[in-house]
């Protein structure tokens, strides 16, 4: 290992791009990285053919730094294939963590999905309903699409994965440590242990500033365009829907430094089996608190509605690695 | 008893240690005929039930979930059922958009002497979850 270049492949799955600009903002940083490795893969920046991956023999490629989700056929057979082909692989992002926000695709069947991107979109004109087929014959050839399966999975429900690095994108912090990490690596062949999350092991509301109540309580919910928010106050406190206390910290809380809510894109809490459940249990507790006894089951229900969308805030980030990870269908 | 094809609910129950375990168990000595659909958890309080003990339940087969809890009150932890209304509330609307009938999550007040009222509403719920069918599939 010792004074080798390392390879390294940066890919993609289902995701936005951000993620590649999160690595490019390591700004000088980026020289360390090219004096300990070389990037054999990495399609958003260069030509990339199938052939190019499969030309790897089995664990040549040193690390595999991967974000989006799984969401279809190909994206299932190129994680298999960077798996064999890789030493190292990396969930890097909330999509490939936990599926993100890609993931809420699950609260929609597959042809619930066709019909809203097809056909009901506003900007969509088509009367035949023309969807995407998976073979399609044009004159002599046969043209082919990977299968698209309706749903979105974390990289690791497809292939193990050995670090996860979250955040959408991952803070800075986390992509020198990661950095760092390959630089070990490079000198020393020394790697931290399997599972490692680039985080915290707290939550957000840990590393948040903000002046917390003593007891939590709200009688209102607000969406976050309906009050001016103090700058000061926890957002909760003041009846915002804020994820922090559900989520890990690691980001150093940089929505709320910017009088945003955190949207939980660190993903669950260490010791929590399901973020969404979490978040959920933690607003009930504190809602109409002070008028519990008063309040009718019709009164708080008038108050709870106000969480529009409970399943896309709670599991903006984290549906598909969910205890009931997507839309279940009623047989009715 | 039920006939072989006959879809059998299977129901996952959290009864509280003061009042609705304290009921079912006076429905048990008092031997009131209940159906036998449901698996009882002992919890100290209502609000000990998380919301993932929900979706897990679901997650591992049961078809209906049931928290018996003290009535509006007569919580022995002061407030722990109110906690568990607005939890379950809240839950239900999470369920529907998962897609899951949010009839599956059924609360019930029931104190130590309604013994008569957890077999009653154990009666209403299978028969509830057999209109619903299996949750599975
Ligand atoms: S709930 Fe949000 S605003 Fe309040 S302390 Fe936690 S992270 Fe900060
Ligand atoms: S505050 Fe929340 S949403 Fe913002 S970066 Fe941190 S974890 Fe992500």
């Amino acid at each position: 290992m010792k004074n080798k270049k390392l390879k390294i492949a940066i890919y993609w799955f289902g995701s936005c791009g951000g993620c590649e600009v999160a690595l490019v903002e390591l700004n000088e940083k980026i020289l360390e990285l090219a004096e300990i490795a070389d990037i054999v893969l990495w399609p958003v920046a260069l030509d990339f053919k199938y052939e190019d991956l499969e030309k790897f023999k089995a664990q040549e490629i040193d690390i595999s730094l991967i974000n989006g989700c799984i969401a279809n056929f190909e994206n299932e057979q190129i994680a298999k294939m960077l798996r064999e082909k890789s030493k190292v692989l990396i969930a890097y992002g909330s999509c490939a963590c936990f599926g993100g926000i890609p993931g809420l695709v699950n609260l929609a069947t597959k042809e619930e999905v066709y019909k809203i991107a097809y056909s009901e979109t506003p900007s969509t004109i088509n009367p035949k309903f023309t969807t995407p087929q998976q073979s399609y014959k044009a004159d002599a050839h046969e043209l082919e699409l990977p299968e698209f399966y309706g749903y979105s999975r974390a990289l690791h429900q497809v292939v193990e994965v050995d670090y996860f690095v979250p955040g959408c994108a991952p803070p800075i912090e986390s992509t020198e440590k990661l950095l760092e990490i390959a630089k070990e690596f490079a000198a020393k062949g020394a790697l931290p242990p399997k599972g490692t999350v680039i985080g915290s092991e707290k939550s957000v509301c840990d590393e948040c500033e903000r002046e917390k109540a003593e007891k939590k309580s709200i009688s209102k919910i607000y969406r976050i365009y309906e009050k001016e928010a103090d700058p000061k106050k926890c957002l909760l406190d003041q009846g915002i829907i804020c994820m922090g206390p559900a989520t890990r910290g690691g980001c150093k809380a940089r929505c709320l430094n910017a009088n945003q809510p955190c949207i939980g894109c660190m993903g669950a809490l260490p010791e929590a089996l399901d973020q969404g459940a979490k978040m959920l249990s933690a607003l009930a507790s504190i809602i109409g608190i002070e008028e519990e006894k008063a309040l009718s089951e019709e009164d708080l229900k008038k108050i709870i509605d106000k969480v529009a969308d409970p399943a896309g805030s709670f599991y903006k980030f984290s549906l598909p690695v969910g205890i009931i990870s997507r839309k279940h269908t009623e047989k009715k | 008893m039920a006939s072989v094809d006959k879809f059998e609910p299977k129901i996952l129950a959290f009864l509280c240690n003061w009042c609705a375990y304290a009921g079912a168990d006076l429905a048990g000595v008092s031997r009131m005929q209940y159906p036998p659909n449901i698996r009882a958890i002992r919890v100290m309080c209502s609000a000990r039930v998380d919301p993932v003990f929900v979706l897990e339940a679901l997650k591992r087969g049961a078809d209906g979930v049931f928290i018996g809890a003290c009535h509006p009150g007569d919580c022995h932890y002061q407030t722990g059922n109110y906690k568990t209304v607005r939890r379950v509330i809240l839950m239900r609307k999470l369920l529907e958009q998962l897609g899951v009938d949010g009839k599956r999550l059924r609360l019930e007040f029931i104190s130590a002497s309604e013994g008569k009222k957890f077999a009653s509403a154990v009666e209403d719920f299978v028969k509830e979850l057999r209109e619903l069918g299996p949750f599975k599939k």
